[in-house]
């Protein structure tokens, strides 16, 4: 059993983001980088079957922000080979560009199954599996947060989530593409002494992929949410903001 | 000025992390008379007391150890270490070594435990916190608080805030009540804004030897930068970090707690305290600026100092002083230790201040005013004991609100 894991770096909230004097895109200077957090999870949901069957598991990363730092904790947490797929490019792509690279980075090879984050933070599309899914000809199922591999090897019976708090399981026939929403389990912690061995070792891969021609979407304009009417905003110290909140809440009736 | 001795070190740092194996020749000096047991406030709620831990250790049965709930249960408050015949480093020796082993082993963390480190190595504090918004809290102190970067020149006094008082908000108060504090005093002194990160207690004593290697470098590195005459430091473990573990590993500055600062200055501290405030107060030891530095006297000098005070002392004080139960990492590990014990140490303690009759719980460590606040709330002490850091009692008699 093959696993591939494709990843991707978006903006880190946490550093916060500003929007360019162009007013369609985000400001590169203002951006910290991180692993997806979806995509954290699918390369859990990997190192978990590869717990459990053998699996080799590797991992492709393009190469915007901390990827190596990804692609290095990747391997460190147990992955079998990562690779950063550089791409040329100096913004990270959209869902459409970047499904073209990862298709020229893994076609051809031996994958059973393709795990990938169900969504980013960056775009909220979701279209990056359904993609690949479409250009590899393969079979593709979203919002999985289970996986288990038939003992043959031949399908996985994944778990999808559906509204409502339903859930379903499907059998889908290997290849495949996946999905993740959530692994099993949280994400692992790696121990920083482990990871730094991995840095030393500079065990990264590096495949240079030629520029794709897939046409980018194109943003007319990036604003911050705007303030809806009928909208109240709460002001002053917590304990003032604390009285208004119970004060509204006992107006309607909503506390005993 | 006023003089206070600073004790000596009542620890032997030692290697930081034995390695489970090399351990065992230190610790074979154990007795096994088990006071390390008898003392531990949270040796009830582990599967093996410190005296059993230290006894598999020698009988080769460290991994079973590793697999149970005691790694986690030890609040490193040391009084197992200082009542130790043989002066074993038992809470922060061999419990950093059975949490690295928990690590090394590739088991689970807790989640609250785990967000906090990865945090730390992303961001250099456990909250997870912008660095770049490390000096915040400064800008509403209503007295300068310079950066020592923009300064570019020396300071008589590098102030290092450190994470809680950076970015906690009841903390953040307190830190811009020592800022007018030292701007009053006339302190020529500067912090490192945006370029600070954690000092690393925490991640030593959660047995994440990677992460606290990582952060020495860089904070060795960053100290080394400039030029000043001490190191102010608010965080009592912080402090005790970097006073007695970094120099070992290449990082030897002078450096200050707060509550030393401030006691050698009483004599011009002295004619500033001019609100009387008409209360009895009783303090609570850190572990950290007790047990772990033997800060006793400073932060009772300071209280006494303050016009109206009425000191008291709860039944366990200085050496003998009940931890609040946060720390070696375990201020992240509340809901599993809560899990496990009968009460919460601050629960506790709280209930041996209000003992006391006092009206406020004085503090002198940043984990502090939320922890007992919370216990107050818990015990029904809420209004009735107050708890109250040094430094926001000396602010309200010097008139700095």
């Amino acid at each position: 059993m093959n696993i591939a894991v494709l990843a991707k770096q978006v903006p880190d909230l946490v550093e916060g983001v500003e929007i360019d004097a162009g007013g369609k895109a985000v400001d590169p200077t203002s951006i910290r980088y991180i692993l997806s957090e979806s995509d954290d999870h699918a390369l859990e949901e990997a190192l978990l079957l590869k717990e459990r069957t053998q699996a080799r598991v590797e991992v492709f990363s393009l190469e915007t922000g901390e990827a190596r730092d990804t692609l290095c904790t990747a391997l460190a947490k147990g992955a079998d080979r990562v690779v950063m797929v550089r791409t040329g490019l100096d913004t990270p792509p959209d869902n459409h560009t970047a499904s073209k690279i990862f298709v020229s980075a893994i076609a051809g090879l031996p994958f059973d199954l393709i795990l990938t984050g169900v969504r980013a933070i960056d775009d909220l599309d979701g279209s990056l599996g359904g993609l690949l899914a479409g250009y590899l000809n393969l079979p593709y199922v979203g919002l999985i947060r289970k996986v288990e591999i038939s003992s043959d090897g031949g399908t996985v019976v994944v778990e999808k989530e559906y509204p409502g708090g339903y859930a379903a399981e499907l059998e889908v026939r290997l290849p495949a593409v996946l999905g993740i929403q959530a692994a099993e389990q949280p994400p692992r912690y790696v121990p920083v002494s482990r990871l730094r061995q991995v840095m030393k070792a500079g065990m990264v891969e590096e495949l240079l992929t030629s520029p794709p021609t897939a046409q980018p979407l194109e943003v007319e304009r990036l604003f911050q949410p705007e303030e809806g009417k009928g909208a109240t905003m709460l002001c002053g110290s917590p304990e003032e903001v604390a009285r208004q909140i119970t004060n509204l809440l006992s107006e309607r009736r909503l506390l005993r | 000025m006023a003089t206070f001795q600073t004790p000596p070190v009542p620890e032997k740092p030692g290697p930081l992390f034995p390695e489970i194996a090399g351990a065992e020749d230190k610790f074979r000096t154990c007795i096994q008379c088990g006071v390390c047991s008898g003392s531990c406030p949270m040796g009830e709620a582990m599967d093996f007391s410190p005296r059993r831990a230290v006894k598999m250790l020698l009988d080769g049965r460290f991994d079973e150890v590793v697999g149970s709930n005691t790694p986690w249960l030890c609040i490193s408050c040391h009084t197992c270490a200082v009542r130790c015949p043989s002066q074993l480093q038992i809470s922060d020796g061999l419990f950093p070594a059975l949490r690295s082993g928990v690590m090394a082993a590739g088991k689970a963390l807790d989640q609250d435990l785990q967000k906090a480190l990865q945090n730390t190595y992303l961001y250099g504090n456990p909250m997870g916190e912008s660095p770049r918004k490390r000096a915040e809290w400064a800008k509403t102190a209503g007295v300068p608080v310079p950066i020592i970067s923009q300064l570019k020149r020396p300071v008589d006094v590098l102030w290092v805030v450190e994470c809680y008082p950076s970015f906690q908000p009841r903390n953040q108060e307190i830190s811009r009540k020592l800022a007018r504090i030292l701007n009053a005093l006339g302190v020529d002194f500067a912090i490192l804004g945006h370029e600070e990160r954690c000092l690393g207690d925490c991640e030593w004593l959660a047995g994440e030897r990677g992460l606290f290697e990582m952060l020495i470098e860089r904070n060795i590195e960053i100290l080394n930068k400039y030029r000043f005459r001490e190191i102010l430091m608010t965080d009592p473990h912080s402090y005790r970090t970097l006073r007695n573990v970094y120099p070992a590993l290449g990082g030897s500055f002078p450096v200050k707690h707060l509550v030393q600062f401030l006691a050698e200055r009483l004599d011009q501290l002295k004619p500033l305290l001019k609100k009387k405030l008409n209360a009895t107060v009783t303090y609570h030891d850190s572990c950290c600026l007790g047990r772990k530095t033997g800060h006793y006297d400073e932060p009772r000098a300071l209280l006494q100092a303050i016009p109206g005070v009425k000191l008291v002392e709860m039944i366990q004080n200085r050496e003998s002083a009940l931890c609040c139960g946060g720390g070696a990492s375990t201020i992240y590990l509340d809901r599993f230790i809560e899990e496990r014990v009968k009460d919460r140490l601050a629960d506790r303690r709280m209930q041996q201040a209000a003992a006391t009759k006092a009206e406020i719980l004085a503090v002198a460590c940043p984990f502090e005013p939320s922890r007992f606040e919370d216990a107050a709330k818990i015990t029904g002490q809420e209004g009735k004991l107050v708890v109250q850091d040094i430094i926001e009692l000396l602010a309200e008699s010097m008139e700095l609100v």
